[in-house]
This record gives C-alpha cells, sequence and structure tokens, in this order.
C-alpha cells in the first residue's frame, strides 16, 4: 500500500526532495498564469492594481502552497483522501443551506476570511478520493459492476448538488473528471460506451422535455442551447456575448491588434473579459500567434503530467496526476470551445488565466498533489 | 491491501496505456482547437475585422452653418445667432430629479422638455433641457455647475432676424424639421434628422433652401458597446451655405414698412431699368423670430385671426382689380391697335349705354370731350369703355401680357400668384363660357375678373418708365458673385405712345387737374408720375342707399374700397417705380398716393426726405409725420468675414 514496498532508498527525503520537484510542471503553470497577468492588466485599461496584482499575490500564494503540499509525502494525501470527499461534500452542503447567492446562483460560502467555492474544491477531492479508491481496489475486481457503482455514486453525489445550485459547467466538468480517472483506472471500455449511449439518450431527453412540465434544464439554459445552435437569432440578447466574443477573436488575425490595442475589449464589446472571455481579448491583441502559444503550453502542462505518471509505478500517484490534468484539460478545452462557439456557453473559467481566487488557488494546490505524486514516486532500483 | 510486485506491474501499465489513450485523446482535442482557432484568425479574419470596425465606428454629421442673408448694401438681414441651452446626461446627473429640481430654480422649464430627458433611453446622449436663453441664465447655470452635475450651459446655432418684421415677408424665417418634412421627400437629406436642425418655412427661407443650407461635415468617432462616444477619428469640415446679398434697401424697407404700419397694405419699388427690387413692404408684419422658437398658439392665433392679416404677403399673395391704374394699358393697347388716334376724343356724358344698360363714369356730370392725355388724368371711364369696345379684350390682353400682368414672377418669395387677364380665351378656359361683350367695359377700367398683385403693377410701371422689359430680381448676389443682369429687351409698343402715357401720368400728379396732384414732388428733377386707382371691393346697394350711405367713408372697413397707386420718379430720367395698395384704404388719391410719393422719395434720396422735396403747405403736416414714425437708422453694413 505504501512506497514502502519499493526501494525505499531511491525515494528522495528531506531537504533533497526539493532537487525532484517537477521544474518544468512548475515553469509551465508560471507561464499560463502570466499570460494571465498581462491579459488582466489589459483589460482593466493599463490598471495593474485592479485585477492583475490580487491574482499575483494569489499566484505567489497558490505556488508557495503547491510546493509545500508537494513536499509532503504522497501517503499522507492519499491517508486524507476519503476525509477530503466528505469534507468537500459537506461544504457543498453548507452552501446549498447558508450559501451567498450572486448572480443568480448560489455557489459561494463566506467564511469570514475567505469567500469559498466548494465546488471547486470538489473538482480535486473528488479526484483524490477516486484515486485512492482504485488504488484500494484489487485489479481483478476494477470492472466488477458492484466496484463501478461506487465510484459512480461518489462522482454522481457531488454532481447532483452542483447542479442544484445551478452550475452547469461545473457539473459536467465533475462528470467528465470522475469520468476520466476511471478510465484511467481501467474500467472497461463497455461501461463507457454505455454512458455515451446513455448520455445521448439523456441529451434526447432533454431537448425532448422542454416545454413540458418535466422540463429538466432552466429556462436560460435552453436559451443557451438555441443561442448556441443558432446566435443570430437574437444578435442583441443571448447570441450577443457569443457573437462578440467570435468578433473579437477573430478580428485578432495571424498577430493581433497589440497590447491594450483590442478594439472589441476596450469598447466594452465583450462580456465578462476579465473572468470566462477573457481568452477572446488575449486573441484579440495577440492574434493566432498568441493564442495557439497559449494552448501549445496547455499541451505542454499536459504532456509532463502524462510523462510523469506514466513513469509513476504508485497507482495513487499516477491516477491522481492524470486527474489533476484531465481537470486543467477540461477547462481550459471547454472555455476555449465555449468562447470560439464550438459549445454553448457555459460558466467555466480559463484556468490560471481568468480572475479568480478559488479556483486559482485550488489548481494550484492541486499541482501540489501532482508534485508529491511526482517526488515520492517510487523509483525502480 | 497489499499486492504483490506482478500485480502491481499490471496495473501500472494498464494506467500507462490508458494514459497514453488519454493522452491522444486529449492531443486530438488540443488540435481541433488549434483548428479552430487558425480558421477564424487566419482564413475569416477579414470578416471578423470588418464587424470589429462596424462595431466600433460611427458616422457623425456636422450642420453646417446656413448662409447669411445680407441687404444691397451688405447689411446682416438673417444670421446665426448663438443659442444659448442646457443639456443634461442623465449618466452623469446621479440623482436625476433632484438635479432638475435645482435647475428649475435658476431656469424656466418645460414640463415636456423634462420629460423627454426622463424617458430617453440612453442615459450618455445629452437631452436640451431649455433653449433660447437668455445669456444671463445660462451665466447662472454655468456659476452653479457644481451644484448641477450632469447639467451643462451649451452655445448652439440659431437663425436670427435682427431686422425683426421688415423683412419677415421677403425673407421668411426657418423652424425645426418635422415628421412631415421628412415624410415628404423621397430621400431626405440625412441632416435633416439632426435634432434641433433648422430648415427654411417661408420665404427666401424656404425658396432657396438648398443654396442656404450648405453641405454636411462628417466626423469618424469610436464608440463603445454602449454607443458613447470615445474618440474622434476623423473628420470633415462642411460646407456652409451660401450667402446671399438681395436688392432690397434695408432702410427703405423699414420706411416703407414703417410709412404703411398704419394700414392693411403692401408697396414694391423697383428699379426700372435693372428690375431690382429696393422694397417689398407688406403690413402689418410679424416677428419671424417668434416663429423660429416656436410661436405659441395665443400669438399665432392672434396673427392668424387680425383682419389686417399679418401673416398674408400682399406684395406678392394679394392679387387686387388695379382699377384706373389699369388705364395706361387699356389706352396704350387702343393708341397701338389704331382703334383712336393720339388726339382723338370721345365724348364724356357720364355714362356708356351699352348692351342695354348703362355703364358709369366716377363724375356722374360728365368729362366732356377727352382725349387720351386727358382720360389718364382725370381717369375717364368712359373714354376707356368706348376705346376698349373698339378694340376687343384679346388685344388689350396682348398688351397687358407685354407688360408683365397675368403672369407669375420669378421671385424667392413664397406664394407668388399670376394675377389675372382676361381674354376670350382665358373665359374659355377656365369658366368655359363665351365672353359677354361688356366684360370688356368693366375690364377696360381695372374692374371685372383683372387682378394683379402689387408687383406686377410695379413692374408694369418700370416696364412704362423704361420702356424696356425688365424682369424684377431680389438676390443681387450669391457668395459674393453677382446674379448677371439680362438686357432687357425693348417693349412691343411704338416709343412715342409710350411717352404720350408717360406724360399723362405726369400730369395725373402735376397737372392742374390731376387726380394726384396733393401727392406730387416739387423737388427739382424728382418730379413723379404716377397713377390713382380705387378698386371698389362692393357695390354700394340700394338698401345701404335708402338708408343714406352714399359714400365709401360710411361703409364698415372690410367693405371699403381698395386705394391704389402706381408712379415713377424722376419723370425725366426714371430710376423707380413704385405700386401700392392700401386694403379698403378709399381713394387712390387719398389712401395710396401720400405713401407712395414718400416711399419714392426715400428710395430717391436714399434716405429720409427732406422737407423741400414737398409741396410748400404740406411741409408742417410731413415734419410731425416724420417725427411720429419710429424710423430705425440706416445700419452700416459689417465687414464681411472672408471666408475660408
Amino acid at each position: 500500500m505504501s512506497y514502502l514496498e519499493y526501494q525505499v532508498q531511491t525515494v528522495p527525503t528531506g531537504i533533497r526532495k526539493v532537487l525532484h520537484v517537477n521544474w518544468a510542471l512548475l515553469v509551465l503553470l508560471t507561464a499560463v498564469s502570466s499570460f494571465g497577468f498581462l491579459m488582466l492588466t489589459s483589460v482593466a485599461g493599463g490598471d495593474v492594481s485592479r485585477w492583475a496584482e490580487p491574482q499575483m499575490k494569489r499566484f505567489v500564494l497558490g505556488v508557495i502552497a503547491m510546493l509545500a503540499i508537494g513536499l509532503v509525502p504522497l501517503y499522507f494525501w492519499r491517508s486524507i483522501s476519503g476525509i477530503a470527499y466528505l469534507v468537500g461534500l459537506v461544504l457543498l452542503i453548507m452552501v446549498e443551506l447558508f450559501g451567498e447567492v450572486r448572480g443568480g446562483a448560489q455557489r459561494w460560502l463566506d467564511l469570514k476570511f475567505i469567500l469559498l467555492q466548494p465546488s471547486e474544491l470538489m473538482k480535486i477531492t473528488l479526484v483524490m478520493a477516486l484515486a485512492a479508491y482504485y488504488d484500494w481496489l484489487s485489479m481483478a475486481r476494477v470492472s466488477r459492476p458492484i466496484w463501478v457503482i461506487i465510484p459512480v455514486i461518489m462522482i454522481l453525489l457531488p454532481t447532483a448538488m452542483v447542479l442544484k445550485q445551478p452550475d452547469l459547467g461545473t457539473a459536467i466538468l465533475l462528470v467528465a473528471g470522475g469520468g476520466i480517472v476511471m478510465f484511467c483506472a481501467g474500467v472497461s471500455w463497455w461501461y463507457f460506451i454505455a454512458v455515451t449511449a446513455m448520455v445521448a439518450g439523456a441529451v434526447a431527453a432533454v431537448f425532448y422535455s422542454r416545454g413540458q412540465d418535466w422540463q429538466l434544464l432552466k429556462g436560460y439554459q435552453y436559451d443557451r442551447i438555441d443561442t448556441f445552435l443558432d446566435p443570430s437569432r437574437d444578435p442583441l440578447g443571448t447570441g450577443y456575448n457569443i457573437t462578440q466574443a467570435k468578433i473579437a477573436l477573430g478580428s485578432g488575425g495571424w498577430t493581433g491588434k497589440g497590447f491594450m490595442q483590442g478594439t472589441q475589449s476596450r469598447l466594452n464589446f465583450l462580456p465578462e473579459k476579465h473572468t470566462d472571455f477573457i481568452f477572446t481579448t488575449l486573441a484579440e491583441e495577440f492574434g493566432f500567434v498568441g493564442a495557439f502559444s497559449l494552448l501549445v503550453i496547455y499541451g505542454l502542462i499536459l504532456f509532463f503530467c502524462i510523462l510523469s505518471a506514466a513513469n509513476n509505478k504508485d497507482r495513487f500517484g499516477s491516477l491522481l496526476t492524470l486527474g489533476v490534468a484531465a481537470t486543467l484539460f477540461l477547462f481550459f478545452a471547454v472555455n476555449m470551445s465555449m468562447v470560439m462557439g464550438l459549445i454553448p456557453v457555459v460558466g467555466v473559467p480559463l484556468p490560471l488565466v481568468s480572475y479568480g481566487g478559488s479556483a486559482m488557488l485550488v489548481l494550484l494546490a492541486a499541482f501540489g498533489l501532482v508534485q508529491s505524486a511526482h517526488i515520492h514516486r517510487p523509483r525502480s532500483r | 491491501m497489499r499486492r504483490t510486485p506482478k500485480e502491481s506491474d499490471e496495473a501500472s501499465g494498464l494506467v500507462t496505456r490508458r494514459s497514453v489513450v488519454l493522452g491522444g485523446i486529449q492531443l486530438a482535442f488540443v488540435g481541433i482547437l488549434g483548428m479552430r482557432m487558425r480558421q477564424m484568425q487566419v482564413i475569416e479574419a477579414d470578416s471578423y475585422r470588418l464587424l470589429a470596425e462596424e462595431n466600433r465606428i460611427n458616422v457623425h454629421l456636422i450642420p453646417p452653418s446656413r448662409g447669411i442673408i445680407y441687404d444691397r448694401y451688405g447689411v446682416v438681414i438673417a444670421e446665426n445667432a448663438q443659442n444659448y441651452r442646457v443639456v443634461i446626461q442623465r449618466e452623469q446627473a446621479g440623482d436625476v430629479e433632484a438635479v432638475i429640481a435645482k435647475l428649475r430654480r435658476l431656469v424656466e422649464l418645460e414640463d415636456r422638455d423634462v420629460e423627454k430627458a426622463l424617458e430617453n433611453r440612453n442615459s450618455f446622449v445629452p437631452i436640451t433641457l431649455a433653449d433660447q436663453l437668455a445669456w444671463e441664465d445660462i451665466a447662472e447655470v454655468a456659476l452653479n455647475a457644481p451644484a448641477l452635475p450632469g447639467i451643462t450651459p451649451e452655445v448652439g446655432l440659431s437663425r436670427h432676424y435682427p431686422l425683426g418684421a421688415d423683412f419677415a415677408h421677403i425673407v421668411g424665417y426657418v423652424g425645426p424639421v418635422s415628421q412631415r418634412d421628412l415624410d415628404k421627400q423621397e430621400d431626405p437629406d440625412p441632416l435633416l434628422k439632426i435634432p434641433e436642425f433648422q430648415i427654411g418655412r417661408i420665404g427666401i427661407e424656404t425658396k432657396l433652401e438648398g443654396g442656404l443650407r450648405g453641405r454636411a461635415g462628417t466626423k469618424q468617432v469610436e464608440v463603445n458597446a454602449a454607443g458613447r462616444v470615445m474618440r474622434e477619428l476623423s473628420r470633415v469640415e462642411f460646407t456652409p451655405g451660401d450667402d446671399l446679398q438681395l436688392t432690397i434697401d434695408h432702410g427703405l424697407q423699414n420706411y416703407a414698412q414703417t410709412r404703411l404700419a398704419d394700414e392693411s397694405a403692401g408697396s414694391v419699388v423697383i428699379d426700372v431699368e435693372t428690375g431690382d427690387l429696393l422694397a417689398m413692404a407688406s403690413a402689418p408684419s410679424f416677428d419671424p423670430n417668434l416663429f423660429v422658437k416656436g410661436i405659441s398658439s395665443k400669438n399665432y392665433n392672434g396673427l392668424r385671426d387680425d383682419i389686417y392679416k399679418p401673416l398674408f404677403n400682399k406684395t406678392v399673395q394679394g392679387q387686387y382689380p388695379p382699377g384706373s391704374t389699369f388705364k395706361m394699358m387699356t389706352g396704350l393697347a387702343a393708341l397701338r391697335g389704331g382703334v383712336i388716334g393720339e388726339k382723338e376724343t370721345v365724348f364724356c356724358r357720364g355714362f356708356m349705354p351699352f348692351g342695354g344698360r348703362r355703364f358709369h363714369c366716377w363724375k356722374r356730370g360728365g368729362h366732356g370731350s377727352m382725349d387720351f392725355n386727358n382720360a389718364i388724368t382725370q381717369s375717364c371711364d368712359v373714354y376707356f369703355y368706348e376705346v376698349a369696345n373698339r378694340l376687343g379684350v384679346d388685344k388689350l390682353a396682348e398688351l397687358c401680357h407685354e407688360f408683365g400682368l397675368g403672369q407669375r414672377h420669378d421671385v424667392p418669395v413664397s406664394a407668388v400668384r399670376p394675377g389675372i387677364v382676361p381674354s376670350t380665351k382665358w373665359k374659355a378656359q377656365v369658366r368655359g363660357e363665351r365672353w359677354n361683350p361688356g366684360e370688356t367695359l368693366n375690364t377696360a377700367i381695372g374692374q371685372g375678373d383683372v387682378l394683379a398683385s402689387p408687383l406686377q403693377l410695379a413692374v408694369m410701371t418700370a416696364r412704362l418708365a423704361s420702356g424696356k422689359a425688365v424682369v424684377p430680381r431680389l438676390v443681387k448676389s450669391v457668395n459674393g458673385a453677382e446674379v448677371p443682369l439680362e438686357a432687357a429687351r425693348a417693349l412691343d409698343v411704338p416709343a412715342h405712345l409710350m411717352e404720350l402715357a408717360r406724360k399723362a401720368m405726369h400730369n395725373v400728379s402735376n397737372g392742374s387737374r390731376g387726380t394726384a396732384r396733393r401727392a406730387r414732388i416739387v423737388a427739382e428733377g424728382f418730379e413723379m408720375a404716377g397713377k390713382t386707382g380705387t378698386s371698389q371691393v362692393r357695390n354700394i346697394t340700394t338698401a345701404e342707399r335708402a338708408r343714406g350711405v352714399t359714400r365709401n367713408e360710411q361703409l364698415p372697413w372690410n367693405r371699403r374700397d381698395h386705394g391704389l397707386f402706381v408712379a415713377f420718379a424722376p419723370y425725366d430720367k426714371p430710376k423707380y417705380a413704385i405700386a401700392t395698395i392700401v386694403e379698403h384704404g378709399g381713394g387712390g388719391s387719398t389712401a395710396a398716393a401720400p405713401p407712395s410719393r414718400d416711399i419714392l422719395l426715400y428710395a430717391l434720396y436714399g434716405d429720409v426726405p427732406p422737407l423741400e422735396a414737398y409741396p410748400k403747405e404740406q411741409r408742417e403736416r410731413i415734419k410731425v409725420q416724420h417725427e411720429e414714425m419710429q424710423l430705425r437708422p440706416r445700419l452700416q453694413p459689417e465687414p464681411k468675414a472672408t471666408r475660408a
């Protein structure tokens, strides 16, 4: 169960751990965040203090947390996985009971010193719990129905609560993130094929239920779907955001309009330009070159995570690494698809770039777990 | 749970395989995102760039400044005055109600304007709260600016007529564009949609609107998503409207308006050589500035219901039977037609029997033997009945057309009317009836169907005086470029006959038996030649005669005769001609001849005429009259601003 099964002497201890930190990952995360600082300065019209500075402070805090978490032995994190998951659940319930309502959604928990968004935390604790679960489960049982239902329940419990807030984006992320961990753990392909078929059926049901008295989604969510299918239907209403986002993106061209020269951004045609739509400002001001660079850096982060996981004999460590990487992937893939008009607008921020405290801290903390898995990986011989 | 190393390796291998699959899927998705970026940012970039430009750039119009109108000496008649107004930007005002309440203590606000300001959807668009404010008010607002957030005192341009009522009928006035104006035009000038843009409503302002308006400039501005202007990108300056110089002399115009002020009258002074109109007075008049600001219904109803019809331009819109002023036409036509000799006489016994009834002369007792000269001088009706009857109405009509009667003179003021010169053809066309020979007799003395405006009578007199077909001209120059004068052709009337007519008119004014002798000019070289006219509005009825009403003055005002007078001066070397009508003024010799003389004298002297020009016995009275007239001193032309 622990790395004690392997050659203990090859696992670094004490101050030598620092030498084994995954520096490439740290550099790449810093690069992504720097894109964020730059764009937050731009959308504030050159005012660093408005968004960029608090974001930098959180980044520093997050990196310290990441290194601290990374230096803690992995077995500690494995041992608290179950508790962390339960704490996450309790916090979600508390949000339901005492949460702050903002913009039509009940997502925040006022802990006096910080405004916490438990759904952010849940994305990571779910991955931890699932990784621990599969670490514990014997290989023979992985695809047995009874042992498949347990993680499915573990995923659906928080998902249901998040959906109730309502927060469609996070719900999708939880299901997809959990599903990816299950997939990596080796659950039979057939389950995924069956689930895909069921999802297709559910989507059909969602559309069919529209206007019926058992309507499954809220009106605004249907509107978003409609607008996605045909944004020109309501160019000044719901479709406005996505239309303007696409104009900003497309008008950036090869090299963009230059730092703080984005007309769509500066003249307020873009919605929520410091949060969910920050990528459009980047694409407008730095063009294809800038936008594609960011995509490549994200890709490299995924690459280094998968590389680390593949080389990690510890099942918990590799599943955790893959789960965190998957979460990052889902974040940026959904966000970019959204602003480029590939999928409906769901409120998902661009990881480490969008302005937001909880998301950044939680994500950097999660990469702390990845670092811990990397540092404490068992070395053969 | 403990695992064997073999089991662990197996598990680890599975994770590695699955992670490679996962990585592949993720890479594929990243690839899709990259392709999409390339699609939008490289391949379709141009169309998105265009959309972004359309988003951010708005084109605004810059209203041109309207052309200035000057009199013949360069004195300003219509200008663009600074218009002080107060605008509000709700966005900056904060508590709008409170700010407006504070402003109300300083400036009078109309509820209508306030409502408009509060209803406006875009809170950053400035809305006018009060317009046409006095400088004191605007200064007060500016002083209290710190206490009035969102309120800005502004200066715009608005039309102003410094000479007020004098030019109301000639220049007219401007007013704001109405929805009806926009509906009327197929593709209205976008300028018209600018709030508070003014267009000509009547007079020269509307007739020459095209030139006066100028062309709009444009500025490209960058706007944000809310539509607020962020900065100006480029600018094309406007082309100002054409400046017009009129042929009118502002001093003469003022004198004529003032001289006729107590009457319902019209008078036109024309240069007999060039056709320049020196004055076109229509009394009473009104202040056009009232209309620019938007006249109150009380004031408007007052003007509309006034029996002296101040809104009616008597000089061109008024058509009157010319009465005896028409007799030169009848006489000349007969002489030209050869139906009567120059010295040949007709015997007047007070009436002429025709078609079973009597056509009376104004002098019941009759004039005795009358030749052309005497018939004009004493205005004998019977002479003209006789010669017209010999000639026939169609030949008379021909001559009238030669003198510009029955045709619409092309003068750029509103409601110019053509008058009527009756003929057999005219009657067949207009009334569908045959000509009745008795009507020729009525026509001969300027009654019946003949109608003429003072402008037409002035042109007729000018043509009599010069012998040339002068054409009236009201615009002297446009933007400093003189409107070319066409050389007037000679009239198709033998010169010696014209001279005969002029001599007869000289007799009217100066001869011992002349009807206008009292209103003569005694100044050497300035002597006047004229002709009086009285046109019946209505016959005195038998019932009235029975009540003892035999004289005009005993009738109610609106049924009294119109008094007319036409004249030119100096007799020897004609320079100016005048035609005056005094509605319901009674006889032409008493109502129309004296003011005509005064106005003509002003034109000759270029200022208030000296008493020496008047007959001795009248000088005392004229002196008082001049003292009582509230004339505006003649103005000096402003140095013209050179145009860029």
